[in-house]
Formats: structure tokens, C-alpha cells, sequence
């Protein structure tokens, strides 16, 4: 945080302080710091100093899973915020928290706020929307895989930088060329199970999971042992014996490898270009993710990753208008354009998109419309709206887990995957169980 | 004290090997501080394009001074003097409530002592995370959130000073007790003139042990604390991590963490004097 | 473990246990008797609902090889962790005891890392064996050797054994110079003039009069492998590669912090109770007898 930006919190704080009479509390607990947090903290100074009758206390808990838990810990002692943010994967938590939660839809309804879920891009806000159409929370930062390519590294390994990446069948090829130009690390990942199988079954339109990847209810079984993503894995697998796949780590530990040139190719979410940007001293470019061109109906679309804003039960009627107010501010084309150039997150609406659009944006920074492209290019299917899972997040460390064994070749890609759904389901039927 | 060591080994190459071990032990053991100091004077660039230097940079003033005004809700002399009191409080009050259990479990047998001594004991083991929902219910209940109290209780309870005490009082020669039996010293006088003295290596040890828990304690004062101005230092630190795809900026994380290593390391140094010596002192 | 001397009284020694006891009983045993209460149900996380399963939560523990496994890891990186930090410690504590200058200034180094706390350690040491771009670890791979912890699981156990045990060998080194400048100089130099050569002297006198020194580091090390390295773990493996690095601790804090499952948690909570509770016989019973006073 900078000094200027210091001198505006205390001038912040003091005009909000001043008129304190009458205004109404909103508590907003999010997991950004650094940048990011310094933008959310913009927000909230916009929003207090555009009106006066809500004060928003915008306050960081911790990464998601802290700030989650934060959250629910603080619901169990009645001393919950009225705003929540959840990354994507405990939607289903939040969900099945019924008394826990007011779902947005009900907000807006309730504060009569000007509201039309038909605004939001479909394939963002399907991720939190019921099969009915309710918005149940509001999506905040949203951002979809795409391919990041060093355009450096190509050429010095002799290959035309504008080579042709749009299916895996390319890539291998290219991956073969850089191995033998003696080329350490030519692809790494960044969150596996999200890029190469979330996404790769819903850009292939294969279902992830039955009962339309958990939406239709919560007795849902994982179906990602399908012949597609066991030839995908079963792909990288082998790319990783013949030192083509880098793993780096499960998280986005790959980033610091393709930042410092290390990796040529780099699978990771559209919203890596504000840090990439930042640390890269080499030439590079975004492309969409990569398909099987052998599969009918790819590219389907990607789904996002990300967070969203839950609005907490128990709350007054006064706080929730102003929730009502400040998410309707937060979703204005003004607000949501600034964000999403920013930091390289999707718009959530199509106004945003376009204001974006409008303003030059894309033309002055070429390759940053693919996802939002990427996310719309189809309406979206019930195999590409989402994933809705409980206990998702340790499903995923089960996916993680069976990946690194194929990684190592201690195990090959359908045993690990047939592994990993039969692990995965005792979880859903646990987390079934809780929320019956 | 250590002066007649040196009589008993030769002078020559067993001294230098010894320097020699030290220091292959202190570069090993200190390279992870050094390379955070180092990291923390030079540029993000230089960081994260390895190998990243070695020796310190020339960033020193900037990234210390962004590190001192930065802190994600709070500004770092306020989450220091926070985590502060926090330690102090967990060291002090840990202190005063074992001594007084640890001399009533070996100086008395009173009806229950056994099982007394085991309730306290098999909370030696289970840390507060581990039962941090129901833990986080209680210091709710009694409205405890957001202040000094609710950081520093629940992290009381545990036994470690009073195993360290009750280890100790058993070595102290049972004719002390005896003789003050004799003079008709009542216990509390035999804790306060013969037993309290003889303690203060220990007392040092512990304040020292429970002053360093207390300030690194991360996930509790997390939850606690919902207000920016309880936030603690470590906390501070780990909010500068981004989740998500984000960078870190590890100059100014480094320079921080840096910074909250130096308070304390200056307990641990000022005091290790006194219950090193005291404890050499006091069994001769 | 009796003193033979002991005062009379019942409601002092009582008053005198009192405050622990209050602490003690609201902050750990109200808490973690929720917890067994829990280990019976299958709650949701919010505390909204709870679904009654008996001993369900134990037997899908139980059931999942997983879970069996982690209890060799645990011991594993419990005794691992130990002997490096006691070690390392005693070593050096050895060493510094036999200078007659300068132990102040290494004395005053080697403790730093004791202040670091562990949240901010796992960090650390993750930044320097960052897979390739890590400072050491891209030295290694200079060298030749190719760190990959994120996939190789010895690796990753050697690295979450080295940054637990890192804080822990400051704290140790404190302890065992305390103990070792305590033991009566004349005693070793009786032995020295006798002809003892340094290992008699050390293996005769100094590690039997060193003995409660060892046994405590020996309880408070194990109690800090087993309870306190969580944070280490999870900032720099989550318990991977596979599940090369989940020790219980960790399991029972990703299960219930991470993910939630508040039942699954709980029970394995009281797993370690139990665990933790026969250890606690053992120490007391057999180890400490063998202490010398």
C-alpha cells in the first residue's frame, strides 16, 4: 500500500466518520491482500463516499479457506458479517446452509433493488444460480484457464511463435519440438484438477460429475473417469515421463516458473495477467485453452474458477438494503470494466464487457478478450455450467493427490482417476448425509 | 564457570574443530534468516529470477520503510504493540496460575491430587486447533471476541509451565521443605522466601518459551479478532500472502517478517543471560 | 515421583489449583468434550443440523487405508523430527559448552530461528526448495540433482522434517547448554584427570546427569512434532505428494478447518486423545523412571 493510498483511507475514514449519524453498518469479510485488496479497498471508499446512509467495513480473514471458516465460525456465535466472500469450490456449503445464508435474489427482492439476474454473463452467475434461475450469490471475481504462452522460448527453440496452439494435439507437437531443442520445462500447470479436468470436461462438454455436475442435487457421483479426460491425463502422464510436463506444486507454485522464464508453456487462470505482466521479462502471449480436436462438440465452453458474495442470515432489514445497494454497485458496468482490466478477472456483466469494449481496452491489450470469448463463445450446457460439490474442496486434494501418481508413473490415468472417483464419492455421500 | 572447561581440553586443533563445528552448525542453521534479510533489501525482480542473490542489495530503506506503513488492516506498529500485549499476558498470566498448580500438585496430597494432575496433564498434548470450533463457541459465549481476554485465556490452557515447574520442584531437595516444616513455616511462606527464589531460572525459561508462543500464534487470533485494531503481527505477515493469482511482493513480506522476529529475539537474547547462568548458579 | 515432605491441607492446595483448573476446564476440556460429542454425529458446518451415526465417523476412518497410513507417517515424522532437533541441538550445545570465548556470539545466532514463527518458517523454507526456482533448490538443480518435493515423497518428508525440526533445534540448544554448564565442573575434571577420554566422559557423567534435561526435550518435542508442525505441513506440502505427509494433526485440522467435515474431525480428535492419553502413561510409567534425578 502506498503512502497516497494511506493518506485516502484516513481521508476516508474521517469524511465517513463525520456524518455518522443515521448510517447503517455493512461488514464485508473478503480473503484479497496486496494488490488486490488494495483494489477491493477502492470499492468500498468509492461506494461509502458515492452515498450516506450505509458505512461498508470491508475487512481481509485470511485466504479463502481462512476467510470461510472465519465465516462460519462467526455464524455459530451469531457474530457473522453481512457479506461473505466464498471461492467456488464451498458453494455447495454455503448452499446447503439454508439457514445460514439469504440467497441474493431474495436480497434484491426483499430491498425492492433494481435487479435483472438476465444483466449477468450466463456462464459466470450459472456457477451460482439454482437450475430455477435464482441468483443465490453474487459472483465477484471470476476467471476461466486459458494458455499462456513465452513467446522467447519458442523462438529460441526454432519454432514460429504464432504457431497454431488451439488443440492438444498441437501442443504435444510442440512440446516435442521444444524437448529436443533441449528446451528444461516446456508445459507447466497451475491448479490441475480445475484446469485439466473441471475444464476439460465441461470444454468437451463430458459431464464431471452425474446429476448435471451436482446441480440437480446433492446425490450426485463423480463421472470423471470418461474415456476424455482419462486420454488427457493419461496424455500428461506420459509427457511428464518424457520431461514435457513440469509439476511444480497444486496450487499456482507453476507461476513463479513461468514468470521467470523458466517454462514455456503455462496452463493457468485468465486472471495470472496482472502478475505475469508485472514479473515477465520475456515476450508473451494469451491463447484459448487447447481441446482434442477428435472430440465432437469441442470447444464447448470453460467454467470459472473464483469467488463469489454469500449475504449471511440474521442480518436487519436495514443492513440488507444496504448489502442490496452495495452488490448492485459492485455489478455496475463502471465498476465491474475497472475490475475486470485491472486484475484480468471476467466481467460479471455483458455491459461491463462491453464498456470495456468500448473504452479501447482489448485493442491496447491484445489477447486479454480470449477468455471472456472463451466463457461466452457457447450457451452454456448442463455439463458446462459448473461444478457444484460438497466437500469439493477435498475432493480436489483426492485429485490432486491420484494426479501425482500418475505424475510419478507409479499409477496409469484411469486406475488413478477410477481411484479418485471412488474416494471422491465416499465424501459426497458424507457430505450428502450432513445435509440431508 | 566455563572457564575451567577449557583446562580440561587441549588447546589447538580441538578448539578450532570445535569453531569449526559451530560454524558449519550456525551456517546451516541461520542461512533461511539470512536469506530473508537479503530478500528483504533487494527488488522484487531479482527475487523471483533465480538464482536470486546472495548478499543483501541496496533496497534496504524503501522495502523497511514500505513494510512499516504497509499492513493489510492495520498499520504494523499497531499489530506489533497488539501481539505485544498479547504475549506478554499469555507468558504472565500462564506463569502465575502453573507455579501456584505445579506446587500444589507436589507439595500437598490432597484428595483428587492424582486426578488433578492428570486432567492438567492431557492438556499438554491437544492444541488449540484442533478444537477450534467449540473453543471459538465458548470465547464467544462469554464475549470474548475482539479483545485482549479472548487472546489471551484459551491459550492458557495448556500444561506445558506446569510440567516444567513440577519437573523442577522435584529436584529441589525435599530438607528444604523439611527444614521449613521444622521452623513452623506455613506453606505459603516456604513458597514465597525458599521456593519462588529457586525458580526464577525457570520462571525466565518459561516467560521466554510462553512470551515466543504467544507471539507467533497465527490461526487463533485470526477468528478472534474481527476488528482491524486486535489484529496481531503474524497475522499481519500472513496476510500479505495473496490467495488466489496473485504475486507476492516478498521484499516488503520478507522486510516484515524481519521485523517481527526482532522483538522476540531481543526477549530471547536479554533473558537467555539470566536462566543460563541462573540455572548454572543455582545447582552448584 | 512422590516427594516425601508434603504440607497439610486440603482447601489451599485446592485454591492453589483452582484458577488452572477453571482455565482448563472452560478452554480445553468444555471444547474437546464437544468434540467426542460430535465424533457420534455427522453436523453440518454451520452447527444448522446434525445427523446422529453411533460410531459411523470411526468406522469410515478406520475403513480408509489412508488413514491407517497416516499413523505410520506420523510416527515417522514424530521420531524424525525429534532426533533431528535434539540432535543437532546437543551436538552443538556440546560444542559451544567447550569454548571458553565467543559462545555468547553463536549462542546469540543460533537462537533466531526460535522467534520465527511457524507459520512464517513453512514459508520461508517453501521459498528457498520452491520446486526449480527455489534459491537451494536451483542450485541442486546446478548441480545436478533435480528437487522436486511437490512429487517425490521422501523428498517431501525430508523437507517438512528439516523445517519443523529448525525452530525447535534454538529452543533445544538453550536447553541443553543450561544443562550442560550446570553439571558441576569438578565432576568432569575428577573424570578427565582419571584419564576418561572426551566420549567416556560424556557417555558416563554428562548424558546421565543431563537426563532430565533429555526427558523433558523428549516430552516437549514429541508433543511439538505431533501437535504443532500442522502449520509447517500445510504451507509446504498439504500433506502430498499422494499422502506422503499427512500425520494425523494435520488430517484432523485440513478435515474439520479445511474441508468442514466437523464429524470426521471430531473423531479423530478423540482418536488422538486416546493416543496422546496412553503416550502420557507411558512417558510417566517407563521413561521417567529410567531418568536419573
Amino acid at each position: 500500500m502506498t503512502i497516497r493510498n494511506v493518506l485516502m483511507g484516513t481521508a476516508a475514514v474521517m469524511m465517513t466518520a463525520a456524518p455518522a449519524l443515521a448510517q447503517t453498518e455493512v461488514d464485508f469479510w473478503h480473503a484479497f491482500t496486496g494488490r488486490l485488496g488494495e483494489l477491493v479497498a477502492e470499492q468500498v471508499e468509492t461506494f461509502n463516499a458515492s452515498q450516506s446512509d450505509y458505512k461498508v467495513t470491508a475487512s481481509h480473514k485470511g485466504n479463502y479457506s481462512e476467510t470461510l471458516n472465519a465465516g462460519i465460525a462467526a455464524f455459530r456465535a451469531g457474530e457473522q458479517p453481512d457479506i461473505l466472500m466464498v471461492f467456488e469450490v464451498g458453494t455447495a456449503t454455503m448452499m446447503g446452509a439454508k439457514g445460514a445464508i439469504k440467497p441474493v435474489y431474495e436480497v434484491m427482492a426483499d430491498a425492492g433493488a433494481d435487479f435483472n439476474p438476465d444483466d449477468y454473463i450466463s456462464s459466470i452467475n450459472g456457477y451460482y444460480t439454482t437450475s430455477e434461475g435464482e441468483m443465490l450469490s453474487l459472483p465477484y471475481n471470476a476467471s476461466t484457464p486459458v494458455l499462456w504462452v513465452n513467446r522467447d522460448a519458442l523462438s529460441e527453440a526454432g519454432i514460429d511463435a504464432d504457431v497454431d496452439l488451439s488443440t492438444w494435439e498441437q501442443v504435444g507437437d510442440v512440446l516435442g519440438q521444444l524437448k529436443e531443442a533441449g528446451h528444461s520445462c516446456p508445459l507447466v500447470t497451475a491448479w490441475q484438477s480445475w484446469v485439466h479436468l473441471e475444464n476439460l470436461s465441461a470444454y468437451h462438454n463430458t459431464p464431471f460429475s452425474t446429476q448435471a455436475n451436482g446441480f440437480g442435487g446433492f446425490d450426485t457421483e463423480l463421472a470423471m473417469n470418461g474415456p476424455i479426460q482419462v486420454k488427457h491425463i493419461q496424455t500428461m502422464g506420459d509427457w511428464a515421463k518424457d520431461g514435457k510436463f513440469i509439476y511444480t506444486g497444486r496450487r499456482n507454485e507453476g507461476g513463479a516458473n513461468f514468470r521467470s522464464g523458466e517454462c514455456a508453456l503455462f496452463t493457468e487462470s485468465s486472471a495470472g495477467y496482472a502478475g505475469i505482466k508485472a514479473e515477465a521479462e520475456f515476450d508473451f502471449d494469451v491463447r484459448p485453452l487447447p481441446y482434442w480436436s477428435d472430440v465432437e462438440g469441442a470447444p464447448q465452453n470453460t467454467i470459472i474458477g473464483g469467488a463469489s458474495l454469500w449475504v449471511m442470515a440474521g442480518q436487519s432489514d436495514e443492513e440488507y438494503k444496504g448489502v442490496a445497494e452495495f452488490l448492485n454497485f459492485l455489478s455496475s458496468p463502471e465498476i465491474q470494466a475497472k475490475w475486470h482490466q485491472d486484475t484480468g478477472y471476467l466481467p460479471s456483466t455483458q455491459a461491463a464487457a462491453d464498456l470495456t469494449e468500448e473504452q479501447g481496452f482489448y485493442a491496447e491489450n491484445p489477447g486479454t478478450d480470449i477468455a471472456v470469448k472463451q466463457m461466452t463463445a457457447n450457451a452454456p450446457t448442463e455439463n458446462s455450467k459448473g461444478i457444484r460439490l460438497g466437500s469439493y474442496d477435498q475432493i480436489r486434494g483426492i485429485i490432486d493427490e491420484e494426479l501425482e501418481a500418475v505424475w510419478t508413473g507409479d499409477k496409469d490415468a484411469q486406475t488413478a482417476l477410477d481411484s479418485a472417483k471412488k474416494r471422491g464419492d465416499e465424501l459426497l455421500r458424507r457430505f450428502e448425509q450432513a445435509n440431508r | 564457570m566455563s572457564e575451567s572447561s577449557g583446562m580440561v581440553e587441549k588447546r589447538g586443533l580441538g578448539h578450532w574443530m570445535t569453531h569449526l563445528g559451530l560454524i558449519i552448525g550456525l551456517l546451516f542453521i541461520f542461512f533461511p534468516i539470512w536469506l530473508a534479510f537479503v530478500a528483504s533489501t533487494v527488488t522484487q525482480p531479482e527475487i523471483v529470477k533465480p538464482p536470486m542473490p546472495l548478499l543483501p542489495g541496496d533496497q534496504f530503506f524503501s522495502n523497511y520503510r514500505k513494510a512499516l506503513v504497509s499492513g493489510v488492516n492495520a498499520p504494523v506498529a499497531m499489530m506489533m504493540m497488539n501481539s505485544m500485549i498479547m504475549a506478554m499476558g499469555i507468558a504472565v498470566g500462564k506463569i502465575i496460575i502453573s507455579l501456584l498448580s505445579a506446587f500444589a500438585i507436589v507439595y500437598f496430597k490432597f484428595p483428587g491430587r492424582r486426578l488433578f494432575f492428570w486432567l492438567i496433564f492431557l492438556t499438554l498434548m491437544l492444541p488449540v486447533e484442533v478444537r477450534i470450533v467449540p473453543t471459538y463457541q465458548v470465547a464467544a459465549n462469554f464475549g470474548l471476541l475482539n479483545s485482549y481476554s479472548g487472546l489471551i485465556f484459551p491459550l492458557i490452557a495448556s500444561a506445558t509451565a506446569t510440567f516444567l515447574f513440577r519437573q523442577f520442584f522435584m529436584t529441589v531437595p525435599d530438607e528444604l521443605a523439611e527444614a521449613a516444616r521444622v521452623d513452623g513455616a506455613g506453606p505459603m511462606r516456604f513458597f514465597w522466601d525458599i521456593l519462588l527464589p529457586m525458580s526464577r531460572t525457570n520462571i525466565a525459561a518459561l516467560f521466554v518459551i510462553l512470551f515466543i508462543y504467544g507471539w507467533n500464534q497465527y490461526l487463533w487470533p485470526l477468528l478472534i479478532t474481527t476488528d482491524p485494531s486486535m489484529n496481531t503481527i503474524v497475522m499481519g505477515i500472513k496476510q500479505m500472502f495473496p490467495s488466489g493469482d496473485d504475486t507476492a511482493d516478498w521484499p516488503v513480506i520478507m522486510a516484515t517478517s524481519i521485523l517481527a522476529m526482532i522483538p522476540p529475539v531481543i526477549v530471547v537474547i536479554s533473558m537467555q543471560k539470566l536462566f543460563i547462568r541462573g540455572l548454572v548458579d543455582s545447582e552448584k | 515421583m512422590e516427594k516425601r515432605v508434603t504440607f497439610k491441607g486440603l482447601w489451599l492446595p485446592l485454591l492453589l489449583v483452582f484458577p488452572q483448573l477453571v482455565v482448563t476446564a472452560v478452554f480445553f476440556f468444555y471444547p474437546a468434550g464437544q468434540a467426542v460429542w460430535q465424533s457420534l454425529f455427522i453436523p453440518d458446518p454451520f452447527g444448522l443440523s446434525m445427523k446422529f451415526v453411533g460410531l459411523g465417523n470411526f468406522e469410515y476412518l478406520f475403513s480408509n487405508s489412508y488413514y491407517r497410513a497416516s499413523f505410520v507417517t506420523t510416527a515417522v515424522f514424530s521420531i524424525l523430527v525429534t532426533v533431528v532437533s535434539m540432535g543437532v541441538a546437543l551436538y552443538l550445545a556440546v560444542l559451544a559448552d567447550r569454548l571458553i570465548k565467543g559462545s555468547g556470539v553463536y549462542r546469540t545466532l543460533l537462537i533466531w530461528p526460535y522467534a520465527v514463527a511457524p507459520a512464517v518458517a513453512g514459508v520461508l523454507w517453501l521459498f528457498m526448495f520452491n520446486t526449480r526456482v527455489g534459491v537451494v533448490s536451483w542450485y541442486l538443480g546446478q548441480l545436478g540433482y533435480d528437487w522436486n518435493h511437490v512429487l517425490n515423497g521422501d523428498e517431501a518428508m525430508g523437507l517438512i522434517v528439516v523445517a519443523s525440526a529448525w525452530g525447535r533445534i534454538s529452543y533445544n540448544f538453550l536447553f541443553f547448554l543450561a544443562g550442560l554448564q550446570a553439571i558441576p565442573r569438578s565432576v568432569i575434571e575428577a573424570a578427565a584427570i582419571d584419564g576418561a577420554r572426551f566420549w567416556t566422559r560424556f557417555r558416563t557423567i554428562v548424558w546421565p546427569l543431563l537426563s532430565p534435561t533429555t526427558f523433558f526435550l523428549l516430552v516437549v518435542n514429541i508433543v511439538y512434532a505431533f501437535f504443532e508442525t500442522f502449520g509447517v505441513i500445510h504451507t509446504i506440502t498439504s500433506g502430498g505428494p499422494q499422502q506422503a505427509t499427512t500425520i494425523l494433526v494435520y488430517k484432523v485440522f485440513s478435515d474439520g478447518f479445511v474441508s468442514q467435515d466437523l464429524g470426521s474431525s471430531a473423531a479423530q480428535s478423540v482418536i488422538l486423545l486416546a493416543i496422546v492419553g496412553v503416550l502420557t502413561i507411558v512417558q510417566f510409567k517407563f521413561i521417567e523412571r529410567r531418568v536419573h534425578y
